[in-house]
């Protein structure tokens, strides 16, 4: 009497609408992984009620699919992943309801129904900003121009495979340094950069790296990154367009 | 200023520490509330209690803990008392705190734990004393009660191994054994009035309030006095108004505490990724090793509605995908299988789980089996038969039958499981060589079972096994403990037995706990004070984390151990390997768990005969003390009711409606 096993009942209802969805990752919740967030997000899936579609089998997963994270300790206005559901619904109900769902710093920003194309292709690039309270504004402007300068700037990080060697320069599109007034007022840089996504991703702390490898800059205080947006690589001038921007404008046609 | 947020001190350490997450707090359902919630008396006294709660080990170990979690929930609903919680940080963060000069702070607000009232401790074992230590040093608390000030928290601990508080005597001020949730309520109460008052006689008269109930037990309000030969001559009060015996605290109506009623949910990955509801309190099958079924009778269920409600409310505050229905032995509720099938009728469709952690085999069956995977994941099934041969469970009093094991898993490979995990414990007392080999036979026998009833090969059977150490309060509590080495040998034995035979091959396998901490565990479980120095010494050298085996060092407590018990003329092998005798004080005979003493030797001397005791919810009552003494009694169903299926949990479909539509 042998039996393979195979799960009793129909299959799962079939996925009939797909949403992008964009979110933001505030305050202490940088500190938060992307495991992190895709266990919350599926919580929060759970108790707003949402109707999942789910995979198949006896492990089934609610279908989500998640795009470049940022890494834990980045702050982020423009991280995104797709989800499948198994019956029609409004995006924008859907964006409360999830936005309830979820701790306070993590954001459900833009919900919109996937109309065209792959959202993974379109984050062809990021824009971050990288605070650097503590350190001499001057100091910081001098370095960028340095790393500017350079035609290369080789990186080493830590993969799960090994170590591995690449350059963090060619990837920067734009950087410019403004300098601000913090709360304690004193004057400290914030450096934009955009980044074009090259593999590995050059990350934030690869940029501090090469900074400090190019120009020694070190700083006293861990620097604050954010992720100001994800999407688009536009030139001249070079800036992050909307990776929604083409779903939102089927919907709307 | 006292109570303010140190985040800003805290934030730059964390890029540098790895699971950050763990340490900023902001969990779905936690609560920070105003520093000064209850206000004011006329003369300025504060009328707010403050509880810093910790659960010794590191945030994903200790963030899913029912206990802490109840008492967080219980103290956070008064409105004149806040909690906060703490849990132990990771040597990366240790460092980082002790170079930036920021002490340990609670995950909540971020408020430094020397600000609080009250820094309580939830110990569910005792390899947490030397995180206790790293704590109470990080928050700038003195290590022992005796340097305390008026500005420093009463240090109260609970839990299980609170039971034998007297290794870590030196450290607490205060105990509190039994269930927490009436206790702390009690405590903030005292507190309460205390501060009220303008804390009048300061810290003694407050620890003195407390000691007065009978219910929280002071241990610098009791000295302890030796033999000659280094057993305790007598352990008696050193002021008048303290009670001889410090009293368990039992909560009777476990449908009047719905705890938790907002389990909180990490962000972080933690150990139990699920909804918990604890279906009933103690457990009377008389199992003689184990100091849970002991400490916690009488029996007291949750009624099924209660259940039901719990549940209910449970999932639409979290979102878990598993309901875990926790007690000591939770197929023993008397209405488990109506629970189990209203609850998966009710979930049906949901991708939600149930689990029964803790299952006996005599109590199991397919029926009810099905009912746990019908909405959710089959995992494997667990047993702990506990001892290899049918002599051994007479010994501890775990009635299972070789008999009802194989019916058990004949059904579930009949059934397509098609992995069975079996628990055991080696060195139980009189056990030999021959007992624990006996477990080789009975997995096989399992595996031949297996393939006979599934007709396939591909079957599977875990045999995991680790040390027994004996437990205060438990018939067991005067048994010799097996040595390490004498622990280790045998289980090299058993993996020999189990390894040679080729017809089974990889079908079992062989998992096991070397018997190295163990003992350190037993020291820990049944020292007395002078153990305390061991702690401390350990600290000091470095000790942290010692239920984690890439921290734990057993070299490094024996020869702690080997220095700080010179002058007393002991050693580890005096408290551990050594049996007691009827007559010895015990270190922990003055903490009054309802149990009598008289009962608990009689059962030691039914153990070496060999002779079962019956579970008292279904026989006649076999005096073991606690009904009578505490004015309780067990508390079980039928209540005949069942759940009807809810409809407020299936996802509405117009909720999400697109409006056009």
């Amino acid at each position: 009497m042998s039996r393979q096993r195979t799960p009793d009942g129909p299959p799962p209802p079939p996925p009939v609408q797909k949403l992008r969805i964009r979110y933001a990752r505030r305050g202490r919740l940088r500190f938060s992984s992307s495991r992190d967030f895709a266990r919350a997000i599926e919580r929060a899936l759970r108790r707003a009620g949402v109707p999942m579609a789910f995979s198949a089998g006896f492990h089934p997963h609610p279908k989500i699919s998640y795009a470049g994270a940022a890494p834990t300790g980045a702050a982020s206005e423009a991280e995104y992943f797709e989800i499948s559901v198994t019956e029609r619904v409004d995006p924008e109900r859907v964006r409360v309801a999830l936005d309830e769902s979820l701790p306070d710093g993590l954001n459900i920003l833009e919900v919109v129904e996937a109309r065209t194309g792959s959202l993974a292709e379109r984050l062809q690039a990021s824009e971050w900003e990288i605070a650097f309270p503590g350190t001499d504004p001057e100091r910081v402007r001098a370095a960028v121009e340095q790393l500017l300068a350079v035609e290369a700037a080789p990186v080493t990080r830590v993969f799960k495979n090994g170590p591995k060697t690449f350059d963090a320069r060619e990837p920067i599109v734009a950087a410019e340094v403004r300098v601000e007034e913090g709360p304690d007022s004193a004057r400290y840089a914030i450096l934009r950069v955009v980044v074009q996504h090259t593999t590995p991703v050059v990350r934030p702390d690869d940029i501090l790296t090469a900074l400090r490898s190019v120009a020694d800059l070190e700083s006293a205080v861990s620097p604050v990154v954010t992720r100001r947006a994800q999407g688009l690589l536009q030139t001249a001038p070079a800036r992050v367009a909307d990776p929604l921007a083409a779903d939102k404008e089927a919907v709307g046609s | 200023m006292p109570g303010q947020s140190r985040f800003h001190e805290l934030e730059p350490l964390l890029t540098r520490v790895s699971k950050p997450i763990q340490y900023v707090g902001g969990e779905l359902n936690s609560t920070v509330k105003d520093w000064n919630i209850g206000g004011f008396g006329p003369g300025g006294e504060e009328l707010t209690v403050r509880w810093a709660l910790m659960y010794p080990d590191a945030y994903e170990v200790g963030v899913p803990n029912q206990g802490v979690m109840i008492l967080y929930e219980v103290i956070n609903e008064r409105p004149d008392a806040l909690a906060e919680r703490t849990y132990a940080v990771w040597p990366d963060l240790e460092a980082e705190l002790r170079a930036a000069g920021v002490p340990q702070l609670t995950v909540d607000a971020h408020r430094s734990v020397r600000d609080f009232d009250l820094f309580g401790i939830s110990f569910s074992t005792e390899l947490g004393y030397t995180n206790m230590l790293t704590a109470l040093d990080l928050a700038g608390i003195p290590l022992h009660a005796r340097d305390r000030t008026d500005g420093d928290p009463i240090v109260i601990i609970g839990g299980h191994a609170s039971f034998n508080p007297e290794p870590v005597a030196d450290f607490i001020d205060a105990a509190i054994v039994g269930d927490g949730e009436e206790a702390v309520l009690a405590v903030t109460d005292i507190v309460a009035e205390h501060k009220a008052e303008g804390s009048p006689g300061g810290r003694e008269e407050l620890l003195m309030r407390l000691a007065q109930t009978g219910g929280v037990y002071v241990p610098a309000f009791y000295d302890v006095d030796y033999l000659p030969d280094g057993r305790i001559k007598r352990v008696a009060p050193n002021r008048s108004g303290v009670p001889w015996r410090v009293a368990k605290h039992t909560v009777m109506d476990l449908d009047a505490w719905p705890y938790p009623k907002q389990p909180l949910v990490p962000l972080a990955e933690s150990v139990h990724e699920r909804m918990s509801v604890e279906i009933f309190r103690g457990c009377t099958r008389g199992c003689r090793f184990c100091q849970a079924g002991m400490i916690t009778r009488p029996v007291r269920e949750r009624s099924i509605t209660g259940i039901g409600e719990m549940v209910e409310r449970g999932l639409q505050a979290t979102g878990f995908e598993e309901v875990g229905l926790l007690s000591l032995s939770s197929a023993d509720h008397s209405e488990i299988a109506t629970i189990t099938k209203g609850l998966a009728d009710r979930y049906e469709g949901t991708n939600t789980g149930l689990s029964l952690p803790s299952t006996r085999v005599d109590a199991f069956n397919i029926d009810l089996a099905n009912e746990l995977t019908r909405n959710g994941r089959r995992s494997g099934l667990t047993f702990a038969p506990e001892g290899g041969s049918e002599r051994i469970r007479r010994v501890i009093n775990k009635m299972v039958s070789e008999d009802d094991l194989i019916r058990t898993v004949a059904a579930a490979y009949g059934a397509g499981w098609r992995q069975v995990k079996l628990y055991f414990m080696c060195g139980l007392p009189t056990e030999t060589d021959e007992d624990v080999l006996q477990i080789a036979e009975l997995a096989k026998r399992v595996i031949d079972t297996g393939r006979q009833v599934s007709g396939r090969r591909d079957i599977r059977c875990t045999v995991s096994i680790g040390g027994f150490v004996p437990k205060p309060h438990t018939p067991f509590q005067w048994a010799a403990q097996l040595g390490a080495d004498e622990t280790d040998a045998r289980l090299e034995k058993l993996r020999e037995a189990i390894r040679s035979d080729r017809r089974y091959g990889s079908a079992i396998g062989f998992r096991y706990h070397d018997g190295k901490p163990g003992i350190i565990e037993g020291l820990l479980s049944r020292g007395d004070r002078r153990v305390g120095r061991v702690i401390e010494a350990v600290w000091r050298d470095g000790g942290r984390f010692d239920g984690w085996s890439e921290y734990f060092s057993y070299e490094r407590w024996m020869s702690c151990a080997a220095t700080a018990l010179a002058e007393f003329g002991v050693d580890v092998d005096w408290y551990t390997t050594r049996e007691r005798e009827e007559t010895e004080v015990l270190p922990w005979d003055h903490i009054d768990s309802g149990l009598d003493k008289e009962w608990l030797w009689q059962d030691w001397l039914d153990a070496l005969d060999e002779t079962e005791v019956e579970d008292c919810r279904w026989t006649p009552c076999f005096d073991c003390g606690v009904c009578p003494q505490m004015g309780t009694e067990i508390e079980i169903g039928p209540t005949g009711k069942t759940l009807l299926p809810l409809t407020v949990i299936r996802p509405d479909a117009q909720r999400y409606a697109p409006a056009e539509s």
